[in-house]
């Protein structure tokens, strides 16, 4: 349970439009020099002492990169952002030695995480959650994970990963996600500062949800964190990512890279609650979140499934995809995006069939408020071997109020004639009825937008895990306070 | 002390006058039938009551225990005992009816300073109001009259009622759609709600519904106007000779 009791409590204070976790912990960071350069790769590099090859591999990515464009087919407008005006690492100055337990992290950072809720301590086992907190670019604390290791189970930092299990990340990084994949993925290749590494052995049935909690504290620093997922032969995990930044005028660039891969029979069902701060009602301030994150069902029968409550940020940029590779693999995408006032979100999924009898569902509910602009954007693609691949898509929108636009994008490849492909589209209004409906029942106007609206989240708010739902349904009536009338 | 006193009450939506000075007070633990032809102003009436966006009140008023509430928001009015059945009950697609009275119920809880219900007791709570007015569990889960017949649709906004037991009710055509064994159900669901604190205004167009909630008083109104006041009776004498004695009905 990621918090769910104080972070409820923080939730309810909330009545003034305030982004709550608009704090900034007061820490000595130790910084990369400003600016991107071969040297700010090799100072990333040397900081977390990896080995050669993953130096290499970052500079591969960081060549790459100089030759690449920015991406501009997106439906988002946003001024161009200046590279070289960045720190790309920070990292807390007294944690040269990785802290063994809690009892060895910062007191200031632990307050940090009270403060936004995490369930750090030993006791909040019992809710079944093991975090590893990504503080902006070192992972911090990891807990439980004696626990886990008990069942094989590795949870743990990328940077702890490389150290300990080097041969399997070297053998599954970049496999999902090339160095070469994007603008912003290479970006990320070459300057990842941490993430989270999962590997749940065969047969193993990961026997809690496991969370990360990322959070942006630096003034000016990207965070570039990399996470890699692997479920080995008929295994399963359930993994929550939350994410939320202090509130700062200037905008902060995020660009993640997220790696699933399954293997026969696995099961990954990773699931984002995102509220990075979106800016305030002008525009003014708000991440900018580039992400990649792609799963790979590389063996039969097995499943990735993406859920994502998008509340945050001034720009999103986000496909959650998969790739259908192995026979009767199963893709699913359950996306919940709000953009209120100047927010603008392009986002969606890719589902590329290549295996026989691969499925996909992708259902999207775009939300928007204010001036926001929100787009789906999807790809459902059937190779010619994928015989009888399947694919259903439903893209509902809702839009609040007559400033805001709703897009929907959906490409389709059919490359096989035994392929079925479904695809349901709708935009609707909350009506002045529903809400004087509500209202006529003592519902507050804010009460009533968010119920409105969670109702017609539904579909996908049932897909989250139980204790982050009732985080997200808090959330989505947060995001909307102030957005009728 | 009267419950509901409105007095002199002009209204107009979109700036046309629809309300032309209305007066009508009603004493705890009564019940009031309105009656009028289409295009009469009930159904104008009952929002204003109510207190809908768009319907302004450009002279008199409306006094809850003495003290108006015309400043107040429909929620606020809602929360201070005011409840509208209503003619056509909205849809809320995915929202299960129980979260809904769930949290209407804790709106009033919380403005009462009390805690939140939690969902056995309310589950409780619930089953006891809903044996009255024949509604399934199966009715609860579902959302919000979505894919609801017209009778369910009804039934379900007696039940809310049943459930945030207001002070003052007004049934805004409640018999609109129904047959007479739907008609039936929703009237003893009403007539178990009468009680000595509680008041209910109930508007209609046909005299048959007052068969079944019979009313202490009934009112004629015509063009904005209550142009005639008078007991149970007053409705059956309407059956017989129709509004054709209250002047010529706006276009509906």
């Amino acid at each position: 349970m990621v918090g769910t009791a104080e972070t409820l409590e923080q939730v309810q204070a909330v009545q003034d439009q305030k982004y709550k976790y608009g704090f900034i912990t007061d820490i000595e960071m130790e910084r990369a020099p400003r600016g991107l350069s071969e040297d700010t790769v090799r100072f990333i590099s040397a900081k977390k002492g990896e080995p050669e090859w993953m130096l290499e591999w970052r500079l591969k990515a960081y060549r790459h990169w100089l030759t690449m464009e920015e991406p501009d087919w997106a439906k988002l407008g946003y001024p161009a952002i200046d590279y070289q005006d960045s720190y790309y690492y920070a990292a807390p100055k007294s944690k040269d030695d990785r802290p063994l337990s809690l009892d060895e992290v910062d007191p200031e950072l632990i307050k940090t995480y009270e403060k936004l809720g995490i369930p750090l301590q030993e006791q909040k086992w019992l809710a079944g959650v093991a975090v590893d907190a990504v503080f902006d670019s070192v992972s911090v604390a990891t807990t439980y994970k004696k626990k886990l290791e008990e069942k094989g189970i590795i949870f743990c930092s990328i940077s702890e990963a490389l150290r300990d299990h080097g041969d399997m990340v070297r053998e599954y990084i970049g496999s999902v996600v090339p160095y070469s994949d994007n603008f912003f993925a290479t970006l990320n290749s070459a300057v990842f500062t941490d993430g989270s590494f999962v590997y749940i052995p065969k047969g193993v049935r990961c026997p809690m949800e496991l969370s990360t909690y990322f959070r942006i504290n630096a003034s000016e620093t990207g965070q570039f964190e990399r996470t890699l997922i692997i479920a080995d032969e008929g295994s399963y995990v359930s993994y929550l990512e939350g994410c939320t930044a202090p509130q700062r005028d200037e905008n902060q660039l995020h660009a993640a890279v997220v790696e699933l891969v399954t293997l026969d029979d696995a099961e990954i069902k990773y699931s984002t609650v995102q509220n990075w701060y979106p800016g305030d009602e002008n525009g003014k301030g708000g991440i900018y979140n580039f992400v990649t994150k792609r799963g790979a069902c590389r063996g039969r029968n097995s499943k990735i499934a993406w859920t994502q409550v998008e509340t945050g940020s001034a720009i999103t940029w986000k496909y959650p995809s998969c790739i259908l590779q192995g026979d009767n693999s199963v893709g699913e995408f359950y996306s919940v995006a709000i953009t209120n006032n100047m927010q603008q979100a392009d986002t969606g999924t890719k589902m590329i069939h290549i295996g026989k009898n691969t499925r996909s569902t992708i259902i999207s509910k775009g939300i928007s408020a204010g001036r926001a602009n929100n787009t789906y954007r999807g790809l459902v693609k059937i190779m010619p071997k994928a015989e009888n691949a399947r694919n259903y898509t439903q893209c509902d929108s809702l839009l609040i109020g007559s400033k805001c636009g709703a897009h929907t994008v959906p490409y389709i490849e059919q490359r096989n004639p035994t392929a079925k492909i479904e695809h349901e589209a709708t935009t609707a209004k909350i009506s002045e009825d529903q809400l004087f409906y509500c209202k006529q029942r003592g519902l507050s106007e804010e009460d009533a937008v968010s119920i409105i609206v969670n109702g017609f989240c539904k579909e996908v708010m049932k897909e989250l895990p139980m204790e982050f739902a009732v985080e997200a349904q808090k959330l989505i009536g947060i995001s909307l306070e102030g957005s009728v009338g | 002390m009267s419950l509901i006193e409105i007095k002199n009450l002009h209204a107009t939506v979109d700036g046309k006058p629809i309300l032309k000075g209305i007066d009508l007070t009603i004493e705890p633990g009564t019940v009031h039938a309105i009656m009028g032809p289409n295009g009469s102003g009930k159904s104008t009436l009952s929002y204003v009551i109510a207190g809908r966006e768009g319907y302004e009140v450009t002279d008199g008023d409306i006094l809850l225990d003495g003290k108006s509430i015309l400043e107040m928001e429909a929620d606020e009015r809602a929360i201070a005992g005011l409840f509208l059945a209503f003619q056509y009950p909205v849809e809320i697609p995915g929202v299960a009816n129980t979260t809904f009275l769930k949290a209407a119920v804790n709106a009033r809880r919380k403005a009462a300073g009390e805690p939140e219900v939690d969902a056995m007791q309310f589950l409780k709570m619930l089953r006891e109001k809903t044996k009255l007015l024949g509604v399934t569990d199966e009715m609860l889960k579902r959302a919000v009259n979505v894919g609801f017949s017209g009778g369910e649709k009804k039934r379900n906004e007696i039940l809310q009622m049943a459930v945030l037991e207001p002070r003052f009710a007004v049934l805004d055509e409640t018999d609109s759609g129904l047959d007479i064994d739907a008609l039936k159900i929703v009237a003893d669901g009403v007539n178990a709600l009468r009680s000595p604190e509680r008041s209910m205004l109930v508007i209609t167009h046909y005299q048959r519904l007052l068969d079944y909630i019979v009313p202490d008083k009934v009112h004629v109104l015509a063009m904005g106007r209550i142009v005639a006041s008078g007991g149970k009776e007053l409705a059956q004498e309407l059956e017989a000779t129709g509004y054709a004695g209250y002047g010529e009905p706006e276009a509906a």
